[in-house]
């Protein structure tokens, strides 16, 4: 099998308020445990803060306030970082999950119950075995953000 | 002509060993140009690339003051005209010539370069030749041998310099192969070069050169390899201009900046761990590694930065051929010259600001007739400025021209259909004169080949955009207007304050910094005033508007120690302001990184960087929070104009105001007329006389009424614990202090007067900048009050006499 193909249908997952999402690993750059962060007040409430990536300095997104869901409990969040045409974007999430491998078959359009909020963000969901994968949209969630 | 001894005749001028290097560089392009050319006649952006490069030697060596090399370039420059606009078609003649030419030109340039003067070479038969080809005699066809035609008419004439013995040589193969020299004006075949080159004489020649060295024969080099001449025996001990030069990928200079900075980087990291240790051989190292680091990162900083007078150079020339071909007078003046900038953005900004330059000429300046009948010197003036500021550099155009008529602009824009009458009427003059900068607009009324070319100030301003800068206009009508571009400083590595506010680091850049005032409680109590709803600091005798960072930022202050006020006085455009911050840390050199998209759009901040400790600090943009904090803005500018201009012939009643909150959202006014003194009591003084709130003031007891409770409005949310503001109002032989939340603004309204609410107290609502506020009749407040004040107080103020 072409490592395209493969890549193509492996997803890095992590977990957003109870929910099980999914970004394409071709447009993850790499996923990092908590940083410390520089907040940008005055900013859009997305905005996390500042990220000192490697000399780099990279802007974090808060999945949670792009999704429209609730604040945060406790637990420090993640990063999954992501290219973008603008150098690299952190998106926090709460929890990474594994780099999963999906079956063409098994992909569904977003269910109805979803919120609209929330459903127009996300591509599609996979069946996996055990639970269910929603494909985030990044063009629409994160990048669309940008030129906003 | 001087020996080959090569010394190197003193000093040269700065601006002259740019030119060499310069012409150098563009006299290797034009002989491989000139062949292109030869090979595809038609090529026109060849042609114009050629007709450039000798227009910009003839340019500079005018200015320059090189007289010979002047005329030659210009007599070349005529020619490429011709082939330019199609006059003459490129034949091998031509070409031959024009190679010639560009000999010649190195020939003198080496002169230069040696001597700082042009030679006494004798030019004129190439220059004959160059003129009867510039005006189309034919002189083709000629035998070959005319490889001689500048050489052999020259030879004979030629006297004083002796040649190089290489030079000579070259010569002297020449005259043997053509030893009857053809006419001038026949041209030398590009073959025949070759092969004499090809025919490099042998030692016995160059024995017998040097032999006939001696013999004048000064034109040779016109024709002769001076290429050559440079590379063997002829350079001089010290290395001459152009090998003290090299071009450089800009690439490569962008990586090592980028490295620098990380470097830069690394060490304030060692430097801060280094104050905790007590090694004295590691803090030495690290002390010298500091100082490497400083002298690397100045210098591969110098090699990106070019000074900007290098782009205005051409500008006198530029105005001076507009001047004369649209019939004005414009002298050109340059400020700042030196202003370095980085070489990515000096190229970027070299069409924006020749547009611009001619725009004011052609568009701003007025003929000097015009001129002459309003009062004006004949001569317009037209002033480049550049420096730095906040961070950025600003560029200025400035003319003392005609000045933009916003409703000339206002009409075209109708016109044109780009907006409606009702968004335009909607729009400041100083929107409508921005419109000059949308796209399909064009003010001048007839178009000129000059400016109005189609390449319109949409482009100009789009340009500018692209490396993140902006552009602003002022003008006024009939005096002139001035363009001042903004453009930042990103890659950069630049001096900053590091200041701490609401628990976060920010760094300041030093060049926007004045100076640092620290005030002690007490003093600050004094100093720090408000007027007119505005903090600001009594400075040296003057007002200096203040902005708490913590507020502006929404930040809340970790301040603990609250004994003394850190005041950051910053300068944005012509004006000052003092920052408040919690604490300054440090001054630190910092790396200017951009910011991402989604923080971009934050005007507060220039950028970002990374601190010692790793972490991400903002940069601060001095006029950003200048204008977010509205100490400067076009409001309040306007506000004040109105206020020192009120119209006397009003027909409207005009009042002056006292913009009172009261509560969260209530806003009420009391006429100016009505009130006393203006004061602010701390709630320590409050005492109790009977059953109301008194205050001493002015050795008597003033009672005090809480507006929000006469007019019925909930009390503030958040009211301000610290301090009372109160409204002194005199009336019935009495003092009474109005209590009030905020006390806003003072302004200057036409009064409308509508009864909207019911309650006595108001005499009627009329609207205050956007908002609906309630007019307060303060006299009959203070009467109710005092009625029940002194009912219930006979007895206590019996004995005080109000």
């Amino acid at each position: 099998m072409a490592v395209n193909e493969l890549t193509e249908r492996q997803y890095c997952t992590f977990y957003l308020d109870g929910h099980f999402l999914g970004i394409g690993v071709k447009e993850v750059q790499e996923v990092l445990k908590y940083q410390y962060m520089t907040e940008v007040p005055l900013a859009d409430a997305e905005v996390a803060g500042l990220i000192n990536l490697r000399g780099q300095i990279v802007t974090a997104l808060d999945l949670r306030k792009v999704m429209g869901l609730g604040p945060r409990q406790g637990k420090l969040p993640m990063n999954i970082v992501v290219r973008s045409d603008d150098g690299p974007l952190s998106l926090l999430v709460d929890e990474i999950g594994d780099v999963v491998e999906v079956e063409k078959e098994s992909f569904e359009d977003p269910p109805e119950t979803l919120e609209v909020s929330f459903r127009h963000l996300i591509k599609g969901v996979y069946k996996l075995q055990e639970k269910l994968m929603l494909v985030l949209d990044l063009d629409r969630a994160v990048f669309s953000l940008v030129d906003a | 002509m001087t020996s080959t001894t090569g010394d190197s005749g003193g000093q040269i001028p700065e601006e002259v060993a740019e030119f060499l290097v310069e012409s150098y560089e563009n006299l290797d392009r034009l002989d491989q140009d000139l062949v292109t050319l030869e090979s595809d006649p038609q090529n026109h952006s060849t042609l114009s690339s050629i007709f450039r490069t000798i227009h910009t030697i003839k340019g500079t060596c005018g200015f320059l003051g090189f007289e010979k090399l002047e005329k030659v370039a210009h007599v070349g420059e005529n020619l490429l005209s011709k082939l330019r606009d199609g006059v003459l078609i490129i034949n091998p003649a031509i070409t031959t010539a024009l190679l010639a030419t560009v000999d010649a030109v190195r020939e003198m340039l080496a002169e230069i370069e040696s001597t700082n003067q042009e030679g006494n070479g004798d030019y004129s038969a190439l220059i004959a030749t160059l003129s009867r080809l510039a005006a189309g005699e034919e002189v083709t066809d000629t035998p070959p041998p005319s490889i001689v035609e500048e050489v052999a008419p020259a030879a004979p004439e030629a006297t004083a310099e002796p040649e190089t013995i290489q030079t000579g040589a070259s010569a002297f193969v020449f005259q043997r192969k053509a030893p009857s020299p053809q006419p001038a004006g026949s041209a030398p075949q590009p073959e025949v070069a070759s092969e004499v080159e090809a025919n490099t004489p042998p030692v016995e020649d160059n024995v017998e050169a040097a032999a006939v060295a001696s013999a004048p024969r000064e034109e040779v080099s016109a024709v002769a390899e001076a290429k050559v001449d440079h590379d063997k025996e002829k350079v001089p001990a010290g290395s001459s201009v152009s090998d003290a030069n090299i071009r450089v990928d800009v690439g490569l200079l962008d990586k090592l900046m980028n490295l620098v900075g990380e470097l830069v980087l690394a060490r304030n990291q060692i430097l801060q761990y280094t104050s905790s240790q007590t090694d004295t051989s590691f803090v030495a190292a690290s002390q010298r590694l500091n100082l490497i680091t400083s002298e690397l990162q100045e210098g591969v900083m110098k090699t990106r930065m070019q000074p900007i007078g290098n782009v205005w150079s051409k500008f006198p020339r530029v105005v001076r051929d507009l001047a004369l071909s649209v019939g004005k007078q414009v002298a050109i003046e340059f400020e700042g010259r030196e202003t370095e900038l980085d070489r990515t953005i000096i190229e970027s900004i070299k069409d924006p600001l020749t547009h611009l330059v001619r725009n004011s000429v052609d568009h701003g300046i007025e003929p000097p007739e015009v001129r002459e009948k309003i009062g004006k010197a004949r001569e317009g003036r037209l002033v480049l400025r550049a420096y730095h500021e906040g961070g950025h550099v600003n560029i200025e155009i400035s003319d003392d021209g005609s000045g933009i008529n916003p409703e000339k602009i206002r009409a075209n824009a109708l016109k044109k259909g780009l907006f409606r009458a009702d968004q335009l009427d909607k729009m400041s003059e100083r929107e409508l004169v921005n419109l000059i900068f949308a796209p399909g607009f064009s003010t001048a009324e007839k178009v000129t080949n000059v400016s109005g070319r189609g390449v319109g100030m949409d482009v100009v301003k789009t340009n500018i955009e692209k490396i993140g800068g902006t552009i602003d206009i002022s003008t006024n009508l009939g005096e002139g207007t001035t363009f001042k571009i903004k453009i930042p400083l990103t890659l950069a590595i630049i001096p900053a304050l590091v200041v701490a506010a609401g628990g976060q680091r920010y760094a300041i850049p030093q060049v926007s910094l004045v100076e640092l005032v620290r005030l002690e409680k007490d003093q600050a109590a004094v100093d720090i005033d408000s007027v007119y709803g505005a903090p600001v600091c009594r400075l040296r005798g003057n007002l200096l508007p203040l902005v708490y960072l913590c507020d502006l930022m929404g930040t809340s202050t970790a301040k603990i120690d609250d004994d003394a006020v850190n005041i950051v006085v910053l300068q944005a455009d012509e004006r000052q302001f003092g920052l408040v911050v919690d604490s300054v840390v440090d001054t630190e050199e910092i790396v200017v990184k951009p910011l991402g998209k989604q923080v971009k759009n934050v005007d507060v901040y220039a950028g970002a960087t990374i601190m010692g400790d790793g972490k991400v600090a903002l940069i601060l943009d001095v006029m950003g929070i200048a204008q977010r904090s509205s100490v400067i803005s076009e409001v309040r500018d306007r506000k004040l104009k109105e206020l020192s201009t009120s119209n006397e012939s009003e027909s409207v009643e005009r009042q002056t105001l006292l913009l009172l909150g009261v509560g969260d959202n209530y806003r009420v006014a009391v006429p100016l007329a009505s009130v006393d003194r203006l004061e602010e009591f701390s709630p320590d003084v409050l005492e109790w006389a009977g059953d109301n709130q008194v205050v001493q003031y002015r050795d008597s007891i003033m009672p005090l009424i809480w507006l929000s409770s006469t007019l019925g409005v909930p009390a503030a949310s958040d009211p301000d614990i610290a301090s009372i503001q109160v409204v002194v109002h005199s009336g019935h032989g009495r003092r009474v202090g109005v209590v009030v939340d905020r006390i806003l603004d003072i302004v200057n309204v036409a009064m409308n007067l509508e009864k909207v609410s019911i309650k006595s107290q108001i005499m009627g609502s009329t609207v205050v900048n956007n908002r609906v506020t309630d007019i307060v009749n303060i006299d009959e407040i203070v009467q109710d009050a005092l009625v029940s004040f002194i009912d219930s107080n006979e007895y206590a103020l019996s004995s005080y006499g109000g």
